[in-house]
């Protein structure tokens, strides 16, 4: 019984990851790029992170938690971490004079444009 | 802990550790491809992560918790060096004054 919910963890957890980086290799902007990992890197580690506590609990017939430390770190540093870039990009993409994620394409240049630079 | 379900958790070990490996080779694609920095920093993050659930596999397949200890590094390097490239990339130096 443990080792079908240990399978289906797993397997859950290592499928999100590998559509993550598929959706960062097929995307087609950055911006657009920045979501698809991010399924791997919360939901993707929790859930195997989890088939291992389970596996590791019943393995040794107690508490084997260790595996929220990184749960905890990843969790806490994915937003961090991705915020951080996508200002990046976003300051990058200014400073060229570039389009940024194609808001004139889609008709929201004027909220955009005269909203968003005062931030900087 | 011997039988059906022994074999059944073997194989989706396997298929998840080929899953995940196929993630890393899509991620390192983009690392190599870019087109520009922010794409390979974000990448290189994703290639982090993957490495850390490939080592969480490789831990429960193997039944040691050394492993563990492993992607706990990777976990906190991973994060310290995806911010300190996203410092660089927007202010052009890591550490100022």
């Amino acid at each position: 019984m443990t080792e079908i919910v240990v399978s289906l963890l797993v397997l859950a957890g290592a499928a999100l990851a590998f559509l993550g980086s598929l959706g960062l290799l097929t995307l087609k902007t950055f911006y657009e790029r920045v979501h698809p990992p991010t399924m791997g890197t919360t939901l993707g580690t929790g859930l195997v992170l989890i088939g291992s506590i389970v596996f590791f609990t019943v393995e040794a017939s107690r508490p084997v938690l260790h595996e929220v430390l990184i749960g905890a770190f990843m969790t806490i540093g994915t937003p961090v971490t991705y915020t951080l870039l996508v200002r990046a990009a976003l300051h990058r993409d200014r400073l060229e004079g570039r389009d940024p994620a194609g808001f004139e394409r889609r008709g929201a240049s004027e909220d955009r444009t005269s909203t968003e630079p005062k931030q900087n | 802990m011997s039988g059906l379900p022994e074999a059944v958790l073997n194989a989706s070990l396997l298929a998840a550790q080929v899953l995940v490996a196929l993630a890393m080779v899509f991620a390192t694609w983009r690392l190599l491809r870019g087109p520009r920095a922010q794409d390979r920093v974000l990448a290189l993050d994703t290639v982090y992560v993957d490495a850390l659930i490939l080592f969480v596999l490789v831990g429960i397949r193997e039944g040691t918790e050394v492993y563990f200890e492993a992607a706990l590094v990777i976990a906190m390097v991973g994060f310290v060096a995806t911010v300190a490239l996203a410092k660089f990339l927007l202010r052009g130096e890591v550490i100022e004054r």
